[in-house]
């Protein structure tokens, strides 16, 4: 935990009181704890980003371009003209507030302008003055508000305190895709070189390696025969893992953190159990070895370049179709772009599950299947001989992470497997779970520790959730289907909530999968099963043994 | 970029104390990064787990997975915590003059 952050007593206190002067007159003050950093220089160079400077959002002067306002109104014409959504979001708004009290930063701040429908009125109200003509010529009358620099200032702060989760859309009668608003305000103030390295850097390393990590062939490799040998010690069963295998029926691809990250890593091991027992005709990728996107961030130029990778592979490797890990903002850029954006993946065929025979219709266009999706098959299908009870330690809840469950409506799915593989199921509040989940409060690029004093206030309403079936349930452990979850639910759980382990639901599977000649006491962190000669509490303590 | 200053070492870092220039990395470099962690003097459990993350560097340009650090130095996560309280990434990869670890992590 960084330095200087509040007690959860102190934190929780949030005044809703509006500030008394106009919303119209902004002046930011850039606190630590509250915003991220400007992007490294070096790395923005890397992606040949425009107007690369040394600068940093506490400096009083950003060293912006003299023509900057002249390259903002280009970039805005130019996007309204490119998108027609972004036309239709900026004009359809009525401002009736169904969306204001849906944000969970708005929540865990109080700041107005981190309601959905004012955050969106910061840029929308330099749509007005310079792209209607009510606003050219009423001004002010018609919400029109003029570009200074202190409103890119107040832009820079609010669009980067939106993870993009789109929980306020699911509320709105008009569907404005709030996430695709602070998107194009991203892409404005990249323009002048105006972006934040927790995004710039997984950015350009993920273009140099095919990884945010920056992992190369050679690493890879090595984490993965890591995880092959460790899978080993725990289940006496010796995987294949194969890497850049021509001919493969499959191509595999997860995020960069499963083989990095702990708890990510426990899911890993689940993936690795899961195939060897089905005999999948599988190969990982050294180089799409990356499903998360953090061009989708960015811009829709970065996006794009990273995202290649994908079906160039699956196109070198030759290989039937593409199957993707437990990554969240991912499958926004899969099952939304990706097509368009590098399509058409022509050279593929429609997914068929070679265990089950099973046509995923639904992927007909991209050709890349949902890992829940083909295992909830595989169970649907008695494919699996699974032990529930290996679970009986955990008490699990189930969160939905934003973009699995509001871009592509993966809802049941991950439940039907969860009760197929563990026997303590509770669920959170209705209003905190599938299309209405709350955020963890750090995606988006923004789950960075500089940037912790908002995480804590954004993944507020998601933690109270855990924190009702925690007291309620006794729930030890939240399961959830994304990478930046995993790394950022633990920090934040343990300010909220302490006591609530978070892992992924291959974990969970890993553990139940009964493979054939297996040797095994321990789930995969190494935790005896209940029942088995070490007592459970011991069998806590023994979880972190090397 | 902030210059960061101890005793005769002086090196450019980022906005979070790593360095900007791995390869310049040493032992003073080490013992005057550590003092920005809370961590005055590097014990030999320090070193053991400073120089395994350094020869990792070394081969493959990046930290190793957190799991084959622990495994390898024999330090259960929680020691890990215990000798760089800011833990692997932060902390322990900060000393080590590694670059900061980013993404999904």
């Amino acid at each position: 935990m960084a330095d200087n952050i509040k007690k959860p007593e102190e934190l929780a206190q949030i005044d809703f009181r509006p500030p008394r002067k106009l919303w119209t007159n902004p002046s930011i003050e850039f606190r630590k704890g509250t915003f991220n950093y400007a992007a490294v220089p070096e790395k923005a160079e890397y992606l040949g980003l425009p107007h690369v400077r040394k600068w940093q959002p506490m400096d009083d002067d950003w060293q912006i371009p003299d023509n900057w306002q002249e390259i903002i109104f280009e970039g805005m014409r130019e996007r309204l003209d490119k998108y027609r959504s972004f036309r239709i979001f900026m004009d359809i708004c009525v401002r009736c507030g169904a969306c204001a009290d849906k944000c969970h930063f708005f929540i865990g701040s109080g700041d107005p302008k981190n309601m959905p429908v004012l955050r969106a009125e910061l840029l929308r109200s330099i749509y007005r003055k310079n792209f209607t003509l009510a606003g050219k010529i009423m001004g002010k009358i018609a919400g029109g508000r003029e570009l200074t620099i202190d409103v890119l200032k107040e832009w820079f702060f609010y669009f980067f305190q939106c993870t993009e989760c789109r929980r306020c859309s699911v509320f709105c009668p008009y569907g404005i895709d709030t996430a695709e608003i602070t998107m194009m305000a991203r892409e404005l103030l990249n323009l002048i070189g105006l972006n934040i390295d927790w995004i710039v850097t997984p950015a350009a390393n993920c273009f140099r390696t095919g990884n945010h990590l920056g992992i190369q062939p050679h690493g890879f490799k090595d984490s993965i025969d890591f995880a092959v040998d460790e899978l080993e010690e725990l289940t006496g069963v010796k995987v294949e893992a194969p890497i850049n295998k021509k001919g493969a029926e499959i191509l595999f691809v997860a995020p960069s953190a499963d083989y990095f990250a702990t708890p990510h890593y426990y899911t890993l091991l689940g993936y690795l159990a899961l195939f060897h027992e089905i005999g999948l005709d599988y190969t990982w990728s050294s180089y799409a070895s990356e499903g998360g996107n953090f061009g989708l961030f960015h811009s829709t130029d970065v996006m794009k370049r990273l995202n290649a990778k994908i079906y160039m592979e699956a196109k070198r490797l030759g290989v039937k179709w593409v199957l993707g890990g437990e990554c969240g903002h991912m499958w926004r850029v899969l099952h939304q772009y990706m097509d368009t954006m590098n399509g058409p993946a022509d050279f593929l065929e429609e997914p068929v599950s070679p265990i089950t025979g099973t046509k995923f219709e639904n992927t007909r266009s991209t050709k890349m299947v949902h890992i829940i999706e083909f295992v909830s098959d595989l169970i649907k299908n008695n494919k699996l001989k699974l032990d529930p009870s290996r679970n009986d330690h955990w008490n699990v809840t189930f969160h939905d992470s934003c973009n699995p469950a509001r871009a592509m409506g993966l809802i049941e799915e991950p439940r039907y497997v969860i009760r197929n593989v563990c026997n303590n199921f509770h669920e959170m509040p209705e209003n905190t779970i599938k299309e209405q989940t709350f955020c963890c409060g750090s995606g988006a690029g923004l789950g960075t520790d500089e940037n912790l004093e908002m995480r804590l206030r954004g993944g507020f309403p998601k933690a109270n959730a855990v924190k009702h079936v925690h007291e309620k349930h006794g729930v030890n452990i939240l399961l959830c289907i994304c990478a930046i979850d995993k790394a950022t639910l633990p920090p934040l759980l343990e300010y909220w909530v302490p006591g609530v382990e978070v892992g992924g639901i291959h974990e969970m599977i890993g553990n139940a999968l009964i493979m054939k000649g297996e040797k095994r006491t321990t789930d995969l962190r190494g935790t005896p099963f209940l029942g088995t000669a070490k007592g459970d509490d011991e069998g806590k303590e023994s979880a972190e043994d090397v | 970029m902030p210059i960061f200053e101890h005793g005769e070492v002086k090196i450019e870092v980022d906005e979070d104390g790593f360095m900007q220039e791995p390869d310049e990395w040493t032992e003073d470099v080490a013992k005057a990064l550590a003092t920005t962690e809370g961590v005055d003097d590097l014990s030999e459990e320090h070193w053991k787990l400073v120089h395994y993350l350094r020869d990792y560097y070394l081969k493959f340009g990046i930290a190793p997975m957190i799991r084959k650090l622990c495994k390898e130095t024999g330090f259960p996560l929680k020691k890990v915590y215990e000798l760089f309280p800011s833990g692997p990434a932060k902390g322990a990869c900060k000393v080590a003059g590694l670059a900061k670890p980013t993404g999904c992590v």
